[in-house]
């Protein structure tokens, strides 16, 4: 990282300022320094009222009615998913998949795809950067069909360790690999895993959990095969999140869950499924919280997705500095040392005050930090620690929050070592 | 900061940075219990060895030792609930593991105020243990606190059946 002061540094290319006045929380909850967006976003104004906006004047239950207001109903659902599948490049909305929430997205990947497709003799490879909603559901389904599950190193530079790559992705059918780490931050190179993938035939399923909401995505680019993300994360609602995957792929697989609105046909000898994306939307959706996403990505796309990656490079390469200048080796920050490397997550290690206990200190001071393993304990016995504290930022966040942070630190620091 | 310092009283912090008892005990002789707190990835290993297990809730607590890692609050609550067993007959046990959780919880209700607690007065028996009074206040850090405890009965369970 080259020496570069902070006057020196290029300008922001968000105002987080005025984001923050779209951000009702922030006025309701003066003082507020959030740091904790990696776990769920704040919410914009313009969700809110888009959600509010559907309950009064949209809302009836989607499709299958032949009155006005289930039309407006199913077009503005309808609408939200074209929105939300062109924000990841995605041309063909049939192909996403509205969940509950990420973890949906993945199970439906390996109850739906990997029940059809993987058994005794195959396996599958993770990394060891695997947020728990990408490892379990592959666990629970190699437990009933004995597949084999093997796992990509990390390197002690916080990235990958490729240089097993190839016989590790020797004749398995799918690598499940996740964008960008939800605790040290670490951007693995997804196109170059991509690649690697399908040159050993094995499909790629991508947890952007933590990517999509961060920097801009375009599954074409990324070649990846399966996307998986949480609106939440996003500056959306809870209660709803997407799978894409490919047409052919979606085709081809058998539906997760049964019920209304899947179907084609149902006799008492069986059932038709329907065609995309129905087949794997039973039961009546989250119809608001869909309007919701589509208004968070309308508003994030207002913002530009390249902004808001420049904006958090910015923040966390401030991060790492100023903290490192102002705690010399007192603090630890797990992950790639090039904040372009990284996410707009950090997890650190500040003296020896167990994260539970200094996060517990800075929320006297409204720093809302996350102590935890973060569902991710495979990489918390890597990294050899129970627990980390993790701040991470967003679009609303500047330097003045990291500062705050650091003054919270300093404050813990003197409060247990009295 | 005068509800950090309650939650943090200076007895709490010093269980944190010297815990007694710590290590391990061969089993058998010993039994061997582990307890997670999912929420923030605490361990606590807890040995524990009877002095004669056929005599069921009159068997006495002769050893114990604390293993895992965690925050203070389950830290030091291992560490006095370590100090406070050996010796007592498994009745005894027990009836302090009641009387720590209902210091515990009887406040639950009522978080807000600093009201006089109903019923129930723990309170005595206690001793040390009386310091993490505090951390009802914070009622996620309770799972904190109970960790050992419920990690503790899991091992008299084991103990006591074979
Ligand atoms: C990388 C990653 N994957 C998956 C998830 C699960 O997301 P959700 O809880 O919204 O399903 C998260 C959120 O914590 C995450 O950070």
């Amino acid at each position: 990282m080259a020496d570069i002061s902070v006057k020196d540094a290029p300008a922001d290319p968000l105002s987080p300022e005025e984001i923050r006045a779209d951000f009702p929380l922030f006025a309701n909850r003066e003082g507020i320094v959030f740091l904790d967006s990696a776990a769920s976003s704040q919410k914009p104004i313009q969700v809110i009222e888009a959600m509010d906006h559907y309950y009064a004047f949209d809302h009836s239950n989607v499709h299958r009615a032949a009155y006005d207001l289930a039309e407006a109903a199913t077009n503005d659902m309808e609408g939200a998913r074209q929105r939300i599948a062109r924000f990841i490049g995605v041309a063909d909305s049939a192909e996403l998949i509205f969940t509950k929430n990420a973890t949906e997205a993945l199970n439906l990947v390996a109850r739906s795809w990997g029940a059809a497709n993987l058994g005794e003799g195959d396996a599958i490879v993770l990394t060891q950067l695997e947020h728990h909603a990408n490892i379990v559901p592959w666990q629970q389904l190699a437990a009933e069909k004995g597949f084999e599950i093997r796992w990509i190193d990390l390197a002690d530079d916080g990235m990958l360790d490729l240089s097993d790559l190839d016989r590790i992705l020797d004749g398995a059918k799918l690598l499940g690999l996740t964008a960008m780490s939800n605790v040290i931050g670490t951007i693995p190179p997804v196109r170059l895993l991509t690649d690697a993938a399908h040159a050993s035939g094995a499909l790629v399923c991508l947890d952007g959990c933590q990517s999509v909401p961060h920097m801009p995505t375009d599954v074409k680019e990324l070649d990846v095969d399966f996307l998986a993300f949480s609106s939440h994360k996003m500056c959306g609602p809870t209660g709803i999140g997407a799978l894409w995957a490919r047409r052919h792929l979606l085709e081809d697989m058998p539906p997760f869950l049964g019920g209304g609105g899947m179907i084609l046909d149902v006799n008492r000898d069986g059932f038709i499924p329907a065609g995309l994306p129905s087949k794997f939307e039973a039961g009546t959706p989250a119809i608001a919280e869909a309007v919701g996403f589509g208004a968070a990505v309308d508003y994030l796309e207002s913002l530009g997705m390249d902004n808001v990656r420049a904006h958090e490079i910015q923040l966390t390469s401030y991060a790492m500095r100023s903290l490192k200048e102002r705690f010399g080796s007192d603090i630890t920050i797990h992950g790639p040392a090039e904040p372009d490397q990284r996410g707009a997550v950090m997890s650190m290690a500040y003296r020896d005050i167990h994260p539970h206990d200094l996060s517990q200190v800075l929320n006297q001071r409204q720093v809302c930090i996350r102590p935890g393993h973060h569902c991710a304990k495979p990489l918390m016995r890597y990294l050899g620690v129970g627990a980390t504290a993790r701040a991470s930022w967003y679009i609303y966040n500047d330097t003045n929050d990291i500062d705050l942070l650091g003054d919270a630190l300093e404050a813990a620091g003197e409060f247990f070592s009295i | 900061m005068s509800d950090l310092e309650d939650l943090y009283r200076e007895i709490i912090l010093d269980h944190y940075r010297s815990p007694r008892n710590r290590g391990e005990l061969e089993t058998p002789p010993a039994h061997r219990a582990e307890g997670f707190n999912p929420l923030c990835g605490d361990e606590i290993v807890v040995y524990l060895e009877l002095d004669d297990e056929s005599a069921g809730e009159d068997a006495v607590v002769s050893q114990v030792r604390i293993g895992g890692q965690g925050c203070s609050i389950s830290q030091s609550s291992a560490s006095m609930m370590s100090a406070a067993i050996v010796g007592k007959t498994v009745a005894e046990v027990e009836e302090l593991t009641r009387s720590f959780k209902a210091m515990m919880s009887i406040h639950e209700g009522e978080l807000d105020g600093d009201e006089a607690m109903p019923s129930g007065q723990p309170g005595e028996s206690l001793g040390d243990l009386e310091a993490l009074r505090g951390v009802v206040k914070f009622p996620v850090r309770i799972k904190c606190a109970t960790l050992s405890w419920n990690t503790l009965a899991e091992g008299i369970e084991e103990a006591l059946a074979d």
